[in-house]
């Protein structure tokens, strides 16, 4: 992702240069990318054309069947002819809607604050990123828990609102779709702010200083001059409030109720829950992952695109 | 070469130490919040073998696990009635002889033989209980004897209902409900099971197993599925809850003491499941988990509360439960499609 987001020219001629020399230094994070990363998605992959032995495990014979399964529909009884499979696609999308709007809401937020903290004197900005910090020293099911207990119906927002007699009846909050976009926000709020504010405090504000020489409003320098220039930063914050957004299951199950299945927690069932299904549940997991190198692939080109074209 | 020796000695006393820690030590895969922690201590006093403990929320989850490799890390597991059989059935229970455990004959004559593991080869009792569901009688104070109470709610619990997140015990409920049988493979029975399930769903507020007690206590459910035991505890919290017996039926369960295949210290095990069946240990649990023990001689040992509690006393006019049975695996698949359609 790095390699993504920092293409200027100067960094790429300085990586070539130390390339050579530090290949062998790589090899411990290579081994560890290895074993980590690259074998469980292939095993992931593999699993995904076996078959399924009943109740968990896997049976070595190739089969396309989780596939099948979801994308295509043979109703109940699996004896009608295929149609679309909307179950699963259903679910893709609620979970990609709500990871967007968890994205947008992070970056409606995100952005001011880490200008702010960015344009603060020096002094008060290592303070500032302390504070920014210090929630995420708890452990995310104690924060979307302690969430929970605000929330509720008889949390205290709702208490201090029916005693200030602006409500007559509690606002339902918890279980509801609000709260999960709620606890999304919360939960990824920090992963928007911190990379935009590291290219904010790059930025050079003379830039700015001269298009307002040039008679640019402040809207206009703001989106055709600062916004420009710490786009790498604004991505890099979309990217990680969105894919871990996508997984999340924490916020979905304990603030919406778990009435819904998103991607993650239809997973889990394949593996944790009575139908023990692991190649489904690995089918599922490889069609997100393409979908999401997919996204990632595309965004990649158009980067590259709009560098060479502005060179 | 004294350096050498040194470091031998080193080695040599690891490895000792290692052993004797291995020897001592009993490796229990077991529910949450279901045996107080100072029965372990008092068998560690006992018997000086150290417990670890490692927990699941589902007996679905806890077979997923063994089988992702953690078989052979365990002594024993508690799993429910219908997962004794199953996992006999996977071959992942070790068996042993009456003879091997000195308070076999402590075991309730009427849990000895079961369908579920008959003349208890692999397993002992642990505790007993039942799934329904608890009302605040606050909040609705009609007849709560219904499982229309879940699946088709009144109007002051419409919006305020929690069912448990496993498909086993809500989808039996459900067919206990209709009046349909289990492992059912009649086309319109299933059509009709799911379609009242999407109709019931637009009442329930979540879907919540190991927060069934909080999501009442705290009002964010004024009815809910639950088990009796953790029913009384809610009821302890919030004396308006009132555990349900209804009409048409409700699950009856009981979690076993296995002895799983490949246990790393089975001689401890036993003496594990020894421990648990003496009488006053047996009470201890039921005395924290507020279930019953299928052991004999307990009622000395019991919190009077639990002679009265009407979590443990179904009242004359109730019907006796059902357990929920083991579906082959073509129906099995038919209940997960109507579970996943669901929650979709």
């Amino acid at each position: 992702m790095a390699g993504l987001l920092s293409s200027s020219p100067a960094n790429k001629a300085e990586a070539s240069i130390v390339e050579g020399r530090v290949g062998l230094l790589l090899l411990p994070s290579w081994v560890v990318i290895g074993i980590l990363l690259v074998v469980p998605v292939l095993i992931m992959f593999v699993y995904s054309f076996l078959t399924q032995d009943f109740r968990g495990g896997v049976i070595w014979t190739f089969t396309l069947e989780a596939y099948d399964q979801f994308f295509l529909d043979r109703g109940l009884f699996g004896d009608e002819p295929p149609q679309i499979e909307w179950t699963y696609l259903l679910i893709f999308w609620r979970s990609f809607i709500q990871a967007l709007f968890a994205m947008i809401f992070c970056l409606l937020i995100g952005f001011p604050t880490a200008y702010f903290m960015a344009t603060s004197p020096p002094q008060s900005r290592s303070m500032l990123l302390f504070l920014v910090t210090i929630p995420y020293w708890v452990n995310l099911l104690i924060r979307t828990v302690s969430m929970k207990f605000l929330i509720r119906d008889t949390g205290p927002i709702n208490e201090w609102l029916l005693a200030m007699g602006m409500i007559d009846e509690p606002i339902r909050m918890i279980n509801t779709a609000f709260a999960v976009q709620l606890g999304l926000f919360y939960s990824y709020l920090p992963f928007m702010v911190l990379p935009i504010y590291a290219s904010i405090e790059r930025y050079n504000f003379v830039l700015s200083e001269a298009a307002a020489d040039l008679y640019t409003g402040r809207w206009s320098t703001l989106f055709r001059v600062v916004i420009p220039s710490v786009k790498p930063g604004i991505i890099a914050g979309c990217i990680l409030v969105f894919i871990p957004s996508l997984g999340a299951f924490l916020a979905p199950d304990l603030l919406g109720g778990a009435k819904n299945f998103m991607i993650g927690s239809l997973v889990e069932e394949q593996f944790k829950g009575q139908a023990g299904d692991w190649p489904f549940g690995a089918a599922v997991s490889m069609i997100l992952l393409t979908i999401i190198m997919g996204i990632l692939l595309v965004y990649a080109r158009n980067q590259t695109q709009s560098t060479s074209r502005g060179h | 070469m004294r350096k050498f020796t040194k470091l031998m000695a080193a080695a040599t006393m690891v490895l000792a130490t290692g052993q004797a820690v291995a020897a001592e030590k009993l490796s229990i895969y077991h529910w949450f919040e279901y045996i107080p922690q100072e029965l372990l201590n008092k068998f560690t006093a006992e018997t000086g073998i150290e417990v670890v403990m490692d927990t699941y929320d589902s007996n679905e989850a806890m077979l997923a696990n063994l089988k992702a490799g953690a078989l052979g890390s365990y002594d024993v597991a508690v799993p429910g009635d219908y997962m004794v059989k199953i996992m006999a059935g996977e071959g992942m229970l070790d068996s042993y002889s009456p003879s091997e455990l000195k308070n076999f004959g402590n075991i309730e004559d009427k849990w000895l033989n079961v369908d579920f593991d008959n003349g208890r080869k692999h397993s002992i009792p642990y505790q007993w209980g039942s799934t329904s569901f608890s009302v605040d009688t606050n909040v609705y104070s009609g007849d709560i004897n219904t499982t229309g109470i879940i699946f088709n709610p009144p109007s002051e619990l419409q919006g305020k209902v929690n069912v448990l997140d496993t498909a086993g015990e809500t989808l039996v409920l459900a067919s206990i409900h209709m009046g349909f049988p289990q492992c059912s493979t009649d086309k319109a029975q299933l059509k009709a099971l799911s379609q009242m399930l999407d109709g019931a769903k637009k009442h329930w507020a979540s879907f919540n197993s190991d927060g069934a007690k909080d999501v009442l206590v705290s009002g964010d459910a004024s009815a809910g599925m639950i088990w009796n035991g953790f029913g009384a505890k809610a009821r302890a919290e919030k004396a308006s809850l009132k555990y349900a017996y209804p009409k048409e039926g409700y699950i009856v369960w009981m979690d076993n003491v296995v002895l799983l295949k490949d246990a790393p210290n089975r001689a401890a095990a036993l003496k594990f499941m020894d421990f648990l069946l003496e009488p006053e240990n047996a009470a201890a649990v039921t005395n924290y988990a507020r279930y019953a023990a299928g052991v004999k001689g307990v009622a000395p040992y019991l919190d009077p509360e639990l002679a009265e509690a009407r979590e443990n006393n179904p009242p004359a006019d109730a019907p006796s439960g059902v357990f929920v049975q083991v579906c082959d695996q073509a129906t099995q698949s038919l209940y997960d499609a109507i579970w996943t359609r669901l929650k979709k």
